[in-house]
This record gives C-alpha cells, sequence and structure tokens, in this order.
C-alpha cells in the first residue's frame, strides 16, 4: 500500500526585481513513492527543493504542474481530507513563544475537530511519550532547543496521524538533544505505526533513520535505494597508506595500483578505492612489508552518502551547502566515517 | 458554517487568552481612551464653544472612530511574530477553515474595541455628553465595523509583506491623511471650504460624520447614507482581501 505517489509534481517560482520575472523550478518534476509503514529520509543540500516538495505533499503550496496523492487523497483537489490524515512538523516551529505548551497543543488538536477532553487526554500522553512531561504549562520561549522540537512533534501527532512530515527536525541541535530527537523519530514507527517522511541534509541523520533514503539535487531526485545499496553504487572502501619516507612512496602507489582502479597521492599518503577492502588488504600489506615500506599509518573507510552524493552528483553534499552554510557557523556537520584505524 | 464558526471561536479563545496573560496591552488599550477624553477634551473648549453644543458629543464620536482604526491598525503586527514562529503555518496544515483563521483574529481585536467604545462612551456621559440611545448604538456599530475592516485589512497586509520593518512606515503613511482629513479631532466643515472639498475624498470623513451625526440625534439621511455606505463597503473589500490571503497558498 502506497501512502504517497507523485507524479512529474513541478513548483516554479519567479525570483527578481520589478519587471524582469525569472522562472525558477525549484521542484522539477518529482516522482516519488512512500509505502505504508516507510521511514523515507529526503536527502539533499540547502536549496535543492526540499521543503517545496513537502509544502505540496502538505497542501500548503499547489504544485505548478504534476499530480501527488497523500494517504489517499489528492492535494490539488482535496486539500482537507489530506490535512486530516497528516502530520506535518515544519522547519521554523509551530507554537507561539509567549502561550503555554498545553494550550497549543489542545487548540492544535481542537482545530482537527477534537473534543477538548480528546485533546487534552491526548496531548498529555504524547507529552509523557516525548519526555515533555511537566512542561504543559511552560512556554516555549523558557523551553530548550531539544524541548520545543519535542514539542513541535506532539502538536504533529496530536490528531493521531497515520502519516508524519518532519522538515529538518534536528536543526540546530546540539548532538545529545539530535541524538535523543532521533530516538522519538525512530519510536513513531516502532510505537505509533506511523509512516515518516523526513527531510534533511545531515548524511548521518538519513543513515541513522531510513529504510530508504531519497536523494534530491537542483530539484530533481538523483537516487532512491536503502543507504547500503546507494553506498554499494560507490566503487568500493577508501584505502589509505602512509609511508615513512619519500622514496617508499613509488613501491606504495604501485602496489596500491595493482588492487586499486586510481590511486592519488598526497605527500606521503597514497590512496585509492578498492571494492572489498577486508578480503585485499591482508595481502597489501604483505607485500609492502615484503617490498621494505614502513607504513606510518593504513586506514579503511567504508562509503559514506557523502561519496555517493559526490558519485551522483558530481559534488560532495558539503560543497553543495559551502554556500548556504557559510553564513551558518553554528550548524556545524559531523560527518561519521566508519574509519578502521590500524 | 458550523465548522467556519466551531473554528473561529477555538482561535479567537486562542488570541484572547494570549492578549490577557499580556494585560499590560489591555490595560494601554484601556487607558487611551480615558486619556484623550480627560487630557485633550479640556482643549477643545474654546473652539467647541464657536460650533455650539456640547463639546463632549462634538469629541467622543471622533475619538471613537479614531480608536477604531489606529487600535485596529496595529493587529498585523502580533500576526507577524506568530507567522515567524510558525504558527500561521502549524493552523493552515490542519483542516480548519481559513477564513476561520482571520475571524477568530478578527474577534479579538472587535471585542477589545467594544470594551473600550464602552469605556470612552460611559466616560463621556459622565462627563456630560449627551444622551442619544440610539444614536449611540448606531455610532459603537459603525465603529465596530470600521475597526472590523482596518483590522482585516492589517493582518491581510501584514501576512503578505512578513515585516515589521515595511509594515510600521506604511501605517505611519496611511495614518496621517486619515487623521488629518476625517474630521477626527475636529469636524472638517469648521476648515476652510477647499480642505473640506478635499476631506471629501476620504472616505472615513464621512464615516466620522455619521457617527457624529447620530451622536447628536441628528439622522441626516445624506450624512448617514455615506457614512453607513462607505463603513459596508470597507468592511466588505478588506475581508474579502483577508480572506483571500489567508486562502493564498504560501501565505
Amino acid at each position: 500500500m502506497t501512502t504517497i505517489t507523485a507524479r512529474g509534481l513541478v513548483q516554479t517560482f519567479h525570483t527578481g526585481q520589478g519587471k524582469k520575472k525569472v522562472p525558477v523550478r525549484a521542484v522539477d518534476g518529482i516522482d516519488l513513492d512512500v509505502a505504508e509503514g516507510e521511514v523515507v529520509g529526503f536527502l539533499g543540500p540547502n536549496g535543492a527543493g526540499k521543503t517545496t516538495t513537502l509544502r505540496m505533499l502538505t497542501t500548503l503550496l499547489k504544485p505548478t504542474a504534476g499530480t501527488a496523492t497523500v494517504a489517499g487523497y489528492d492535494v490539488a483537489t482535496q486539500p482537507v481530507q489530506v490535512r486530516r490524515s497528516i502530520g506535518y512538523c515544519s522547519q521554523v516551529g509551530s507554537t507561539f513563544s509567549g502561550a503555554y505548551a498545553g494550550d497549543e497543543v489542545v487548540d492544535h488538536g481542537r482545530l482537527y475537530g477534537m473534543s477538548k477532553a480528546d485533546a487534552v487526554a491526548k496531548g498529555h500522553d504524547l507529552f509523557d511519550r516525548l519526555q515533555l512531561d511537566g512542561l504543559w504549562r511552560r512556554m516555549p520561549k523558557n523551553m530548550s532547543g531539544g524541548q520545543k522540537r519535542r514539542l513541535d512533534i506532539a502538536m504533529a501527532l496530536i490528531h493521531s496521524p497515520s502519516l508524519v512530515f518532519l522538515d529538518e527536525p534536528t536543526t540546530g541541535l546540539d548532538p545529545q538533544a539530535r541524538a535523543n530527537l532521533w530516538q522519538h523519530i525512530a519510536d513513531l514507527r516502532s510505537e505509533q505505526g506511523a509512516t515518516v517522511f523526513l527531510t534533511t541534509h545531515y548524511l548521518d541523520e538519513a543513515d541513522a533513520l531510513a529504510d530508504r533514503i531519497v536523494i534530491i539535487d537542483k530539484g530533481r531526485i538523483v537516487a532512491s535505494d536503502t543507504s547500503d545499496n546507494l553506498k554499494a553504487q560507490v566503487a568500493g572502501d577508501l584505502v589509505s597508506v602512509e609511508v615513512a619516507t619519500d622514496e617508499q612512496v613509488a613501491v606504495a602507489r604501485d602496489k596500491l595500483a595493482s588492487i586499486a582502479e586510481t590511486v592519488e597521492v598526497a605527500g606521503r599518503v597514497v590512496s585509492g578505492r578498492v571494492s572489498r577492502a577486508a578480503k585485499v588488504v591482508p595481502g597489501l600489506l604483505r607485500d609492502l612489508e615484503s617490498s621494505g615500506a614502513t607504513l606510518e599509518a593504513i586506514e579503511v573507510a567504508r562509503p559514506t552518502l557523502d561519496d555517493v552524493f559526490l558519485t551522483l552528483t558530481g559534488r560532495s553534499l558539503r560543497d553543495a551547502e559551502a554556500a548556504a552554510e557559510a553564513a551558518d557557523e553554528g550548524a556545524a556537520q559531523d560527518h561519521t566515517d566508519e574509519g578502521v584505524p590500524a | 458554517m458550523t465548522t467556519f464558526l466551531h473554528d473561529s471561536f477555538i482561535v479567537f479563545n486562542r488570541q484572547l487568552r494570549m492578549n490577557l496573560r499580556n494585560p499590560a496591552w489591555v490595560i494601554i488599550g484601556m487607558l487611551q481612551p480615558v486619556l484623550y477624553l480627560l487630557l485633550f477634551g479640556p482643549l477643545l473648549e474654546p473652539v467647541i464653544a464657536q460650533l455650539g453644543g456640547n463639546k463632549y458629543t462634538w469629541f467622543v464620536p471622533g475619538m471613537l472612530v479614531q480608536l477604531g482604526i489606529f487600535g485596529a491598525f496595529f493587529a498585523g503586527f502580533s500576526l507577524i511574530g506568530e507567522w515567524r514562529e510558525g504558527v500561521i503555518e502549524a493552523e493552515r496544515v490542519t483542516p480548519a477553515s481559513r477564513a476561520a483563521l482571520l475571524f477568530g483574529r478578527l474577534y479579538r481585536d472587535l471585542l477589545q474595541l467594544l470594551v473600550q467604545a464602552l469605556i470612552l462612551v460611559g466616560l463621556g456621559l459622565v462627563l456630560g455628553m449627551d444622551f442619544n440611545g440610539a444614536g449611540i448604538v448606531l455610532g459603537v456599530v459603525l465603529t465596530i465595523l470600521l475597526g472590523g475592516a482596518c483590522a482585516a485589512a492589517s493582518n491581510a497586509f501584514a501576512l503578505t509583506v512578513k515585516s515589521e520593518d515595511v509594515m510600521a512606515p506604511v501605517i505611519n503613511l496611511v495614518m496621517m491623511p486619515v487623521l488629518l482629513l476625517s474630521g477626527i479631532l475636529l469636524p472638517m466643515s469648521f476648515g476652510a471650504g477647499w480642505l473640506d472639498r478635499l476631506a471629501d475624498f476620504m472616505p472615513i470623513r464621512h464615516v466620522v460624520d455619521a457617527v457624529r451625526g447620530a451622536f447628536f440625534g441628528d439622522y441626516d439621511v445624506s450624512t448617514l447614507g455615506w457614512g453607513v455606505g462607505w463603513t459596508v463597503a470597507l468592511f466588505g473589500a478588506a475581508i474579502w482581501w483577508g480572506v483571500s490571503v489567508f486562502r493564498r497558498e504560501n501565505a
């Protein structure tokens, strides 16, 4: 059973000053299928069209072209039915900083047609589950970043939707708060059986949470698969060898070249991609030893989603993001390589 | 329709609760008419003496309309704050009627205006304003409709520009001619002929004249007609604008 089906989804914005309006295709023909119960990570750099796609799927923005069916209803012609079925947690938040958290959640539930008693009961239940107990009469302005995000998730879940959209759920959170939120997002499916569609520009987030990763770049979907399958598309593991002296670099390069397609040399570090590193690296080490090379360091890194992005788009996710992130020094991207120190 | 009423009352309740939690604004809002009446009213004495009639019956209607317009013009500011925090988007992703999201906020503004109007009229009566029951009711109703129009327009404008930095100068730009050409402080007919003619082009001048006429118990058909006509027209246009902005995607 698919719960999201999009075909040829397009959103064209008009930018520019005065009479010279330049049409920009922010989302440029997207096809998407999400099955019930799936957790899908929508990954791409800032400005790739993630939020715009999300806003079309949540009826906040009318598609310029194409169709989308969400929870069985057409987003363009049956927006009210779509809204009843989905929960949406936007990037900017959902509650007024000077209102009581509990009041905001209850009022939100009542806009979905819940009775006050039901909304209060469900609200307290969500506060317990999301570790917000005791914060019912706290104002969001007096909450931590992590608490506020969990409150936004409580808002999105108040009417028990079967499909939840989360837009950049952990942006701006510190590492502990992120890890905590990831657990709650994982619980959305395991405890509440919800389908989760989340956008992120964090590789580790998509890796940690999503069954399937959909990569978007410049308004187009460039890949859609499991994290492991995407990584398998990249040609092998990255093996880097550092030798003790400059004379040994040539030897190391020759030995690595015999098992890797292309070899790069940077100073005394020689690196190349090999398939199935675990099988060939012991042999490489023996070869190097017998030819008299002394190793300072060896590192074997599994491909990362960043490598996948680079392979698919010709630039790294970080480069694609550099301009947008330059101003935002707080959002340091912690990139987890599965490095094997020697 | 029931959904609309249900939804708009939820929005209204939420707004009212937040307003009452910040009583400073409520108190300032209530004090405003009192201060105008007590501190500005006496200044008018010599001028009003030349016009004849009760000075508070001249003055209170102008103050009433001023309250209706100027308080409501600022309604949009709180909407920008809510929009920035994602509240509007969160409300728009619920199945609630879009018009209810606007009307719930208008009820709050109109309730505040009604309370202010009652304080102003009550105080005016205490100070010796003529008592024309029907006229006062008509004047207050016109004021509330005009206030609703201004609040709806302010909300629509706020959600269009989404910036206090744009809002503030534009409100000043609009308020200046309104204040000078609608006879809020003194009737326009009191001034030079050319100024009186010029003021005819200011819709709110006709509303002020009608409210003032009603307070005097002088139901001149032409004056009332123009006043009521403009009030209803402004109200209809502003509500249409407001609802269409809340309905529009990407608002």
